[in-house]
């Protein structure tokens, strides 16, 4: 049991300090993360939710495609892809070197691809929740369009999804441990790396499980908190 | 289309055009996107199968065709992609089935007895399986999967004395281990919030009856349940599908591993492409078949 103190405390004989940049750059990943995917989820649904054929097909391809990937897969096809991509490109005027794409940038944004194909759903989803009546009642009032969404749909839009949005963030939080395979140094990694050199895999990898345990848990208080905040108008009726 | 019907002589109205909107132009650009890039992917198919099709054709041509046929062939290297790794790639995807069949049945087994647990009034065993299910659904699959494949190494000398290091040593069985443990907290939950959703009246109209508790349970309750849980059923199976990808960072050669070992050999961006192809092709079929059972099973409450 001291021996296992020893190994997590902080300082020179530890791994407490790894892995707490382990955990810190989980975390900044997971959430730098999430405002593009809840933007692009937001947009998608907006393009699924409009009367225009194309527009609406072209984004339930979107989501057939993210949805349906592993998202190690995808998490490839941009790592390697953007690679590919960029080589490519520099080819053409004439540059040729070898590029390596930073892995938390790649799974930044293989996270949002996939993050905003399911947000999407749940987006439309609170859309169609929305009664067409509150469209009709901003143009009573005389706001165009943009201001229609902005101050009357949206407000309601964010306490229909917040629940689907909640799991997708729980969800998003452990699908950065992929990102741990491209070489992102993250829990996972830092944790394998002291499984390694201490020999005490379980120690190190069951931590890891704690911790992301924990975050869940820190998760979950803080959803419910903005739940209630978004509900506060109930209450009065 | 303005011509006056005969019989009453009144015109049917012009189809107003549709203007073209922002919201239609953007459409049309991003259609033309998936267009281009559904393409690129023919490109890549016929790139591949340029051999194939030239060796099948050779014999019924003659003259001219059959010798750029024959120098297509030999002088160039047609070997393609897929005609070195379409086996390895069959194997893969064999592989991942058996990982995802596997660990599938012994989860929905196991998932019977802690969903009972779960739901028990007594917290000696709902406690514990609480804690279960929250743990497993509160982690990585990929940390869970370390743990025991990494994990248990920890414990070698404890486990080759009850005799089980055989099986914590092999990578497979790790893995079906580890995610029959993950998808059978899942499918607990799921079959418990079946049950309980059956509304009491169910219950009291069959003890009204004089039905046993058995009976009830099997004959009325379970029915009902298994209804509601075949939509999340089908979305566990897809989410196994898709996680089953991690069994590929502990080298097992399931159809992703298969895809990593492709690429590392021949870095062709490639390998990839046609694993995502494979993937959406049973994701996409198991969804469309699951719709079928799902109406198929529910048709008697369509109105």
């Amino acid at each position: 049991m001291n021996e296992a103190l020893t190994l997590l405390s902080f300082g020179e004989h530890g791994w407490g300090d790894t892995i707490a940049r382990g955990v810190l750059v989980t975390v900044s990943l997971a959430i730098a993360t999430l405002p593009f995917g809840l933007l692009l989820g937001f947009v998608i649904a907006l393009a699924k939710n409009s009367s225009e054929p194309s527009l609406k097909l072209a984004a339930n391809i979107y989501t057939t495609i993210f949805r349906g990937l592993p998202e190690l897969l995808t998490l490839f096809l941009v790592y390697f892809g953007v690679q590919i991509a960029i080589q490519q490109g520099l080819k053409l005027i004439g540059v040729e070197t070898y590029v390596e794409v930073n892995s938390f940038v790649a799974g930044m944004v293989a996270l949002a691809l996939v993050f905003s194909s399911y947000a999407s759903e749940a987006f439309l989803s609170a859309f169609r929740g929305i009664p067409q009546g509150q469209y009709e009642g901003g143009s009573a009032l005389g706001l165009n369009r943009y201001q229609t969404m902005w101050l009357i749909i949206l407000p309601q839009l964010i306490r229909l999804a917040l629940p689907a949005l909640g799991n997708l963030w729980l969800i998003l939080l452990k699908e950065t441990s992929l990102v741990s395979v491209v070489g992102l140094a993250d829990l996972i990694r830092e944790s394998g790396i002291a499984a390694r050199v201490t020999k005490e895999p379980f120690l190190f990898f069951g931590i890891a499980c704690l911790i992301y345990l924990i975050l869940a848990m820190i998760s979950s208080a803080g959803l419910t908190r903005i739940e209630r905040w978004t509900k506060r108008g109930d209450a009065a009726r | 289309m303005t011509a006056a019907a005969p019989d009453t002589g009144l015109k049917s109205p012009v189809s107003s055009k549709r203007p073209w909107t922002s919201a239609r132009i953007t459409g049309h650009v991003l259609m033309a996107l998936w267009v281009i890039a559904g393409f690129y992917l023919l490109v890549y198919l016929i790139g591949n199968l340029e051999k194939p099709i030239l060796q099948t054709a050779l014999p019924y041509l003659s003259g001219e065709w059959a010798e750029y046929a024959r120098e297509r062939i030999s002088t160039y290297d047609l070997d393609s992609f897929l005609g070195r790794y379409w086996k390895q790639y069959i194997h893969g995807f064999v592989v991942t089935l058996e990982i995802v069949g596997i660990s599938l049945v012994l989860g929905a087994t196991l998932s019977v007895p802690l969903a009972a647990a779960r739901a028990s009034r007594w917290w000696v065993f709902s406690g514990p399986a609480y804690a279960y299910v929250y743990f497993f659904r509160g982690t990585p699959l990929l940390a869970q999967t370390f743990l025991i494949y990494y994990g248990f190494g920890s414990f070698r000398p404890a486990l080759e004395t009850v005799g089980l290091w055989w099986f914590f040593r092999d990578a497979f069985y790790c893995v079906i281990f580890a995610f029959s443990l993950n998808t059978a907290a899942y499918q607990a939950e799921i079959l418990r919030g079946a049950i309980q959703n059956v509304v009491r009246g169910q219950w009291e109209g069959a003890y009204a009856l004089g039905l046993s508790r058995p009976v009830t349970f099997f004959k009325i309750i379970l029915p009902q349940a298994l209804m509601v849980a075949l939509r999340p059923y089908g979305n566990e199976i897809i989410l196994m599908i898709k996680g089953s990808a991690i069994a590929s960072i502990v080298t097992i050669y399931d159809l992703m591993g298969e895809t990593r070992r492709a690429y590392s050999r021949s870095y062709d961006f490639q390998a990839y492409i046609w694993a995502a192809l494979a993937y959406l092709m049973i994701v996409e079929t198991l969804r469309r078949v699951w719709d079928r059972i799902e109406a198929r099973l529910t048709r008697h409450l369509k109105r």
